[in-house]
Order: C-alpha cells, then structure tokens, then sequence
C-alpha cells in the first residue's frame, strides 16, 4: 500500500473502532435499542478488502454486524448513528435499526439479520451486474459460522456455475456467538470449504491490513476480470462480545489477550511510526480529533435528530400508491 | 407451589424429562455450553452431555430435519429454534416431514418432536426479528400448535408435548421468559388441547393466548373500575386444535367477543376464532366480534413507532367500548 493510503486508512480505521466504542456507551444509556453487534478487532478486514476494491462503486453487503461496512463504502457516520437512534435522518429512517443499516447510493446493498440471507442476495447482485455489462463486483462478507448454512453450499455452486462476479469475503473470527467454530463446523479452515465448486479460494491474516490488502487486490482482480466468484478467509478476532447481551464465558481471557496483541489498528500505527510516518504523538492528536468529531458531530446530529413520526408508521411498506395505480387497477394505458 | 420465572420452568421440564428418559434429547444452536439464549437449557450440557444437549451449527432447516429423523426412531428430540424468525428456515422440514409422515405412512411412521421458538416483538429487535409466526402453524395439519402465557403452562405444556406421540409446536414470547408465577412442586401435565378462564365475566369476552392474555387481564381490569363492564378472559393455549367448545361457551354467556393478538390481523389466530364464534354460536351474538391486532407492517426499529404498531390493553378497553357503543 502506498503511504498516503495507510496514513489514510489507519485514520478511517480508527474512526470506525471509536464510533463502535461509542455505540456501546449509547447502548449502555439506552440511547441504542435492539441488538447491537460491534466490530472492534476486525477493522482490518473491511478495509483491507474495500481498498483493493472502489468502496460506493462495488456493491457490498453483510450481515448483523454493520456499521463499518456501511461507513467504508461512504455511508455518513453521522445517518448511521441517527439510525441506531431510530431517527428519521437515520439511514434507513429510524426503520432499520442497527442489523439493518441501507446507503444504497454509496452500493452498500443492506445489513441482514439472518445468517446466511445474503449469499444468495450477494450473487443476485452479480447476476445483475453481469446482465447490465458492467465492470462493477458483488462483495458478501459474512462470518464463519455463516458458511453453515444451506445457502453457502446453494450460492456456491450456483455462482461458480454462472461465473458470477460476486467476491464472498470471510470473516473468520472464530465463534459464532458463543460456539466456538471446531464446535460447530467439520472444517476450520473455511476457504478449502468450496474445493468442491472448483472456486479460486485464499486465506490470510486479517489483522494486518497490507496482508488483506495484497490478497484481496488478487481476489478483486479474478473477479473484475471476470474469471467468476472468488472466495477469501481472513483470520480475525472480534474483541467485544458477540452482540450487548454476552459476557464472553465461552473463551478465555488469555486468548482474547493474545488477540489484543495484534490488534489490527496498533499494527498499522506502529508499522507507520517505525517507518517514521508519523509519531505516537501525532496518533494520540488524531485519536483525541476523532473522539470531538463523534461527539461533537456524530452523536449531535443523532440526538438532535427528529423523531419518525407515528402517522408514517405505514410508509415504506409499498411503493408510493399513486406510481401503481396502473397495476393495482389494471387500466394501464 | 414455588415461585419461578417462564424460562426456568422450561428448563425443569427439559431437565425432568431428560432424567426419566435416555431418548430424550434436545438440540439448537447455543443450546449446549452456552446454556441457551434465553437460558431455557441451562446447565443440562454439564448433566446430560454433548450426545443429548446437541449444540447445532446455524443450520435450521438440516438440523431440524436430522432431529425430525431421529424422532422417527423413536428419539424424543426438543429442538428449540433460537427465534422463531429463523423457523422460516426450518418449516420445510417441520411442515414437509414431521407433520405429514404419519398421514403419508398411513401411520407407520411418526415424529414425535418438540419444536419450541421465541416469538414475537420484544424491544426495537427490528423488522427481521420480531416475527409474530403462530398463525403460520396453526394452520398446517398433523402439527399441534400451543404457546403458554405463564410458567405453569410453560412447564406443564413441554412436559405433555415431549410425551405426545405427535409433533408439538410450542410458541413462547421473548418478553415473557423472565415472568414470574406459580408452579405445581410435583409433577404436572398441561393438556395440550382446550383454553382456560382466566379470569370470569358476564358482558364480553377478551379472548388472547400468550401475551395479549396479560393485556386482556390489564383491560379487564380497566373496563371494570372505570366502566362497570364485566370482562371475561380466555386463555387460547391451544392454537392448533382450537377449543371450539370452550369458545362457544364463554361467548353463549357474554354474547360479545374481542379477540386480541399480537399478530398482524390478516389470515391470522383472530380471524380464525372469529370464523369459529360464527360457526358455533353466531345466534349468541349481541354484536358482531372484533378483533385488535399489530399494524400491517414489517415491524419499525424506532421505539415510538413500533409501541404505535403493537396493541396494548388500552386498545383492548377501546375496542370494547366501541362494541357497547360508548366510544
Ligand atoms: C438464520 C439465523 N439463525 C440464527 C441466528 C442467530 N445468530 C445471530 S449471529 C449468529 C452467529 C453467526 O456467526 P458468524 O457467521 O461467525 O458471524 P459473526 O457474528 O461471528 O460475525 C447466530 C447463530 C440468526 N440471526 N439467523
Ligand atoms: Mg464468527
């Protein structure tokens, strides 16, 4: 990665980890309802991939744990937050809530509460991207408990079947909530899982962001030539509790130590004071910087949002009537 | 009679079950070392071990089926779906397997499972997990549908459901697995067919099952204090079969129905006991039934909107008032 960008990405990185960390101050003052899952840990994984990609070009879509993707592919930090206050400024106006952030003018297609939902979804996109001849790509990142389900199997085959431009990045942090994954899957090493669809398939170390970025720049290009689907693991951690509601009795405290160790923002830091980019100085500034812009910007705007109000309980649920009334009728012209 | 909440009269029943028969199993995903999400399979990994506590991968259609096989075995296998939104994954097999292989054996086959699953909204989960499904089961035949509304029927509805020789669909609520009430110290079997009197009237009956019975309690409640009507609860635990005689009863007394649920109102348990009432005892009516349900509406995230989509005992005392004309 060339300097500028590592200096870039250690910034948006750092962006994304605070505004999660905030999410759970929120949560905790019952600002934020629902389920809220966080990605502190993983950073590393979203932008390492959505750097050898063209973030708000490229569709992406995800799970639950959406926040960060959302934001990467352009999603104003300050609509994601509105959203998890449910406001009507939210990105998804108040209705969505937390699994279920939308920006789909930045081609962040949705985050989706079922696991497994969007593989079928992530390929449905490339299907179309492939009808209307352009040379974006589909970019699916889930877990790896996710590849459990029947629609893993189904997508997989089906994409490599229609050589679909669709990128499934995994995102192995190693539980799905409390199960630990030799618990729950036959194979740990969830990239060797689609041998069976002759799929072009890596794995990497997820934490440290140049390692995503180099394999993913191999992924991308596989796909956006259109040599067809292209699976990639990343090995990462997450350093939260699966959603608010965990106390993380299924892992011990040593392992998440060990993780902590390689966090993958501290990497990047340091890789860039050694290389005399910048000083733990100038990183402390940054950090401070960014607590005032989520304060004073994020978390204002979220507060001082508006209320969806009650009479529109029912909008959004069809198209606008009036558009429809040729169908709805039958007296098209 | 002790004192304990929804999900540890669940796990009681599991624990109780587990003890007296080896074939009893249970199975779902976080079920095992985790003790369960909503803790309703607590500590039975550590008692019963991982070949009877299954920890399942998050594959609901194939492990609802592995266990809908088992059952055909003779295993009595208790598969909890996490949340009942995730059922829709699993009712190819629940639906295509365990409630026709009896019928499409003529009888030599039968799946005597257990499916339990958290239903309902509970707070700002959201339009993919707040699901209000029931309606979706009542309606399949060779599957018996039940859903407590206290812990007694918890524990008591389990236990009979594991012992059934048919397979049970038992729909609880998220909000109300912390819910305290009373529960027989010895042994107890709630019947899977029929609906209690909650509570007794003479000029309406507030028909509900599960939570909306708490919002008919609270509105009876309302409706007699403040306007001398006389409210009778009826408790619908049996969704599938409906107690037809039960509901025939209460309305031949109070000649006036409200039926309240916190489904969606179309094709759905309301329009069913409706349809019921005009079957049996339509010549009993002083007006014409009504029902109070959840909006149309994938279920809003914001908090103020979704309170406006769910219905609440005021909108029960409202829909009465209506009926006797002093709305
Ligand atoms: C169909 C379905 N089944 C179960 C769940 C409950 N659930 C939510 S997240 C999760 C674990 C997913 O783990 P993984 O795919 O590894 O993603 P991670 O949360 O680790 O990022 C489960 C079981 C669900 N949301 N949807
Ligand atoms: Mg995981």
């Amino acid at each position: 990665m060339k300097l500028e960008d590592k200096k870039r990405v250690l910034r948006e990185m750092v962006v994304h980890r605070r505004f999660e960390e905030r999410c759970y101050q929120a949560y905790i003052e019952r600002k934020i309802g629902g389920f809220l899952h966080l990605y502190p840990g993983q950073e590393a994984c979203c932008n390492g991939v959505m750097e050898a990609a063209r973030p708000g070009y490229d569709y992406v879509i995800t799970g639950y744990r959406d926040h960060v993707h959302a934001i990467k592919c352009g999603a104003d930090p300050k609509e994601v937050m509105a959203e998890l206050y449910g406001k009507e400024t939210g990105s998804s106006k108040g209705r969505g809530g937390s699994m279920h952030i939308f920006d789909v003018k930045h081609r962040f297609m949705g985050g989706y509460a079922l696991v497994g939902g969007p593989f079928p979804l992530a390929a449905g996109i490339a299907k179309g991207i492939q009808m209307k001849g352009g040379d974006e790509i589909a970019i699916c990142f889930l877990g790896d408990a996710a590849n459990n389900q029947g629609t893993f199997h189904e997508t997989m085959n089906m994409a490599a079947l229609y050589k679909l431009p669709v990128l499934f990045v995994c995102e192995n942090n190693l539980y799905g909530i409390g199960t630990a994954i030799e618990r729950s899957t036959a194979v740990v090493h969830q990239h060797k899982r689609v041998c069976g669809y002759d799929m072009e398939a890596a794995e990497t170390d997820g934490q440290d962001i140049e390692k995503v970025y180099e394999a993913a720049k191999v992924a991308v290009n596989h796909v956006r030539s259109g040599k067809g689907p292209y699976f990639l693991e990343l090995l990462t951690y997450r350093y939260r509790g699966h959603s608010m509601s965990d106390s993380r009795g299924y892992r011990t405290r040593e392992e998440e130590e060990m993780w902590k160790q390689r966090d993958p923002i501290y990497i990047l830091r340091d890789r860039l004071i050694a290389e005399k980019a910048m000083t733990m100085a100038d990183y402390e500034a940054m950090e401070k910087e960014i607590d005032a812009y989520i304060e004073n910007e994020v978390i204002k705007f979220a507060e001082e949002s508006p209320e969806p109000k009650v009479e529109e309980l029912e909008k959004y649920v069809f198209a606008d009537r009036e558009s429809q009334m040729p169908w709805i009728t039958g007296k098209a012209a | 009679m002790a004192e304990i909440m929804y999900w540890e009269a669940i796990q009681r029943a599991h624990d109780e079950e587990m003890a007296r028969d080896p074939l009893v199993i249970c199975m779902g995903e976080d079920i095992g070392v985790a003790g369960g999400t909503y803790k309703a399979t607590k500590g039975l990994y550590e008692k019963y071990g991982p070949l009877r506590v299954i920890d399942t991968p998050i594959s609901e259609n194939s492990y609802t089926g592995l266990g809908i096989g088992a059952s055909f075995l003779g295993v009595r296998p208790i598969i909890e779906l996490m949340s009942v939104n995730f059922a829709w994954l699993a009712m190819d097999q629940m639906f295509n397997s365990a409630a026709k292989v009896r019928y499409m054996s003529g009888g030599q086959l039968t799946a005597p499972c257990v499916f339990r699953s958290a239903g309902g909204a509970a707070h700002q989960l959201g339009a993919q997990h707040s699901a209000r499904m029931e309606k979706v089961f009542m309606g399949i035949a060779g599957l018996r549908v039940v859903t407590p509304s206290n812990p007694r029927q918890a524990y008591g509805l389990l236990k009979s459901a594991i012992r059934c020789d048919d397979p049970v669909y038992i729909n609880e609520h998220e909000l109300m697995y912390n819910m305290k009430g009373d529960v027989p110290d010895t042994e107890y079997f709630h019947p899977l067919e029929g609906s209690e009197v909650t509570r007794s009237g003479t000029d309406v009956t507030l028909f509900g099952y599960n939570i909306s019975v708490h919002w008919n309690l609270k509105a009876a409640e309302i409706l007699d204090k403040q306007y001398g009507i006389s409210a009778e609860v009826v408790d619908l635990y049996s969704l599938s079969p409906l107690d037809r005689e039960g509901i025939r009863k209460s309305v031949s007394k109070t000649h006036r129905a409200v039926v309240v649920g916190e489904e969606e109102a179309p094709v759905g348990v309301c329009s069913e006991v409706i349809s019921v009432i005009n079957e049996e005892c339509f010549f009993e009516l002083d007006a014409a039934p009504v029902r109070v349900n959840s909006a149309l509406v994938p279920q809003p995230y914001n908090h103020t909107l979704e309170k406006a989509a769910i219905p609440n005992a005021e909108d029960v005392v409202a829909a009465v008032l209506k009926l006797f004309g002093k709305a």
